[in-house]
């Protein structure tokens, strides 16, 4: 892999030059410490001192709500207008394989054009990260990335080092050359081998995730489901943050007025109470715990079953996230019979003394 | 936007095709047969499938949802559904008729392993709307029946009245090479001729049966099966050759919506068809 070097000073020259004919999205501040990627106007307004964004890229690539279909009685007309060409430009390593994840779901047996064709059109602009408390890359195997980026930045405090990671990625860098330099000194190879090691002592927390598939299936009946179902809200806030979750549910809205109807896709959540209900009021999963099983058998065993690691990448936002503190950190450890570290079963200890 | 794109065509596999409905009647006071046939004449004879595969059918404004396919791929042109009355989709299509369209897409899902049931014994048991997917493997090998060996049928049905395709199974009780036995928990009529009882009181009536080259078939209210796989464990039938197909709720059918996930499986990819051994080992199935 071709590695170039950019001066900082010269970093929004060059997003100036590329952005011309795509949409730049980069991470923005929003409220006081927390972000968000947002569609660019003004570079000035990227604020790339961030852990992790609210809502992860997926959310930019297949929004919330998208329309699949105009329907009439005699055609169906597909849409796709969340399609766009996008510049996707400061995501962290986590995120990254986040969407390669997706990528691989995505296409698995049957392509879903809605999110290949957004996908194909979206580059991606890596950026080095720090860790904070609530990473857990490390243990995840995700805080590096090889591949599914087109440029990646590493910051090197006064320059960056500059992956080239696709065909796509070097055209970015030709419609500027003079901007980079090829030459890359032995200073700058020292500080960055110094900044890895660093970055690597920076992580704070560790799960053993290899152990997870046979603890899923060893506590399949253990009460911890039971007592942490209790203090689930179903709310779905995980599954909205999270960067592998994929489910979606589909509606069929009459148009008023014409004789037409808009068929679109909305994010669900496998935790929402009527995630598994069928036609007749049957419902396959009435209990929370059920849900949350579901949810965590996902992320910890199935994908690990079938694919050798977890859909898990580490990037912390369910820790950050989930109200009652139900999340990878405190299910994991729970599995690993450490007990269960949540918001309510610390308030019921508190409560019981 | 600068980034806007004009056009995008790709193949798309939530394209539903129009399907024209060819026929469609009443087979009990809640359940419908349809019979209907691709609008496009190309794709309605091309259109290959295996029993026990399924089938995306949607009605404009109303949604869509997955239903099994009733008919028998040896009886390409037309396909056959036969839907009981439950929510919001199949309500709308209750109140279509004849050259009404619908939207058609599939087909999904694994199907019977017709290919390793030749040669074997095919014991079919359904109940109430269990029929549904079970007719189409039935149907299959009544039109292949030199690659079958025994075929039987058991079918149980609440009363007389509540028996889907009652006159389809009633004449199919005078062919030679099919041993067709019916049930009915209660007769209401006083007329029924046939068994009363629930569907495991057919056993009995069985000749001997060689478990190891016999495949027992499945599908029925959630309360037949326990008792039917217990008669198929009694016969010794291998827990891999005991069929069973189930339903869950469907988006998509391609594997992508996540709502028929068990465990780390899709039932839109893996199943609907599962054997008696995949649902031992997963917890969730039935």
């Amino acid at each position: 892999m071709k590695i170039v070097k950019l001066k900082k000073e010269n970093l929004f020259p060059f997003l100036e030059v590329i952005s011309k004919d795509a949409d730049l999205w980069a991470p923005v501040k929003k409220n006081s410490d927390r972000h968000v990627f947002k569609m660019i106007d003004d570079l000035t307004h990227i604020n790339l001192d961030y852990t992790r964004t609210i809502l992860p890229p997926r959310n930019i690539i297949l929004p919330p709500e998208i329309r699949m279909f105009r329907a009439t009685p005699l055609e169906y007309e597909p849409n796709f207008s969340h399609v766009a060409k996008r510049i996707l430009f400061g995501v962290h390593p986590c995120d990254i394989h986040g969407l390669l994840i997706m990528d691989k779901f995505y296409s698995f047996m049957y392509d879903d054009p809605y999110y290949i064709e957004s996908r194909k059109n979206t580059i991606i602009l890596g950026h080095s990260c720090w860790p904070d408390e609530n990473c857990l890359c490390k243990s995840t195997n995700t805080h590096i990335v090889e591949e599914g980026y087109d440029l990646f930045f590493t910051d090197l405090k006064k320059n960056y080092l500059v992956w080239i990671g696709s065909s796509r990625g070097d055209d970015l860098i030709r419609m500027k050359p003079d901007l980079f330099e090829e030459e890359i000194a032995n200073e700058d190879i020292q500080s960055f081998i110094r900044r890895r090691e660093e970055k690597d002592k920076a992580f704070q927390t560790e799960i053993n995730f290899t152990a997870m598939p046979d603890l899923m299936e060893l506590k399949y009946n253990d009460p911890l489901w039971d007592e942490l179902g209790t203090a689930c809200l179903a709310c779905g806030s995980c599954s909205n943050v999270c960067p592998t979750c994929n489910c979606y549910n589909v509606e069929d809205k009459p148009v008023l007025g014409e004789n037409c109807s808009d068929i679109s896709r909305c994010w669900d959540a496998c935790t929402l109470e009527n995630y598994s209900g069928v036609a007749g009021g049957e419902n396959f999963r009435e209990k929370r715990s059920e849900r949350l099983k579901l949810w965590y058998t996902h992320k910890l065993q199935a994908y690990i079953s079938k694919y050798g690691k977890p859909a898990c990448v580490g990037c912390g936002r369910c820790v950050v996230t989930c109200p009652v503190d139900i999340n990878v950190l405190t299910v994991g450890k729970a599995l690993d019979g450490n007990g269960i570290d949540s918001f309510w079963s610390r308030l019921s200890k508190e409560v019981t003394r | 936007m600068k980034g806007k794109i004009n056009e995008t065509t790709q193949n798309n596999p939530f394209l539903p095709e129009l399907a024209r409905i060819i026929s469609t009647h009443y087979l009990t006071k809640d359940v419908k047969f349809f019979q209907v046939r691709f609008s496009d004449m190309e794709k309605a004879l091309s259109f290959r499938y295996e029993p026990g595969q399924f089938a995306m059918v949607s009605v404009l404004g109303a949604g869509e949802a997955p239903f099994c396919l009733s008919s028998s791929p040896s009886r390409p042109g037309l396909l056959e559904f036969c839907i009981q009355k439950k929510g919001t989709l199949t309500n709308a299509l209750f109140r279509l008729r004849e050259n009404d369209l619908v939207g058609v897409r599939g087909p999904y899902g694994n199907g019977f392993p017709m290919g390793d049931m030749e040669g074997k014994d095919v014991l079919i048991v359904m109940g109430g709307l269990g029929v549904a997917p079970l007719r189409s493997v039935l149907l299959y090998c009544l039109d292949n029946r030199d690659l079958f060996n025994r075929v039987i049928l058991l079918h149980g049905a609440r009363t007389p009245s509540d028996m889907i395709f009652r006159d389809e199974f009633m004449a199919l009780k005078e062919r030679v090479d099919l041993e067709c036995f019916l049930t009915v928990d209660e007769d209401d009529t006083g007329t029924w001729k046939e068994n009363i009882g629930v569907v495991t009181t057919l056993f009995p009536k069985l000749k001997k049966i060689d478990p190891s080259q016999a495949y027992g078939l499945v599908c029925g209210p959630p309360v037949m099966y326990k008792f039917v796989i217990k008669e198929f464990i009694q016969l010794n039938i291998p827990k891999n050759q005991i069929l069973m197909t189930l339903e869950r709720r469907m988006k998509c059918g391609v594997g992508k919506c996540g709502h028929c996930a068990i465990d780390y499986i899709y039932t839109c990819l893996d199943g609907p068809v599962f054997t008696y051994w995949d649902v031992i080992h997963m917890r969730e199935l039935i």
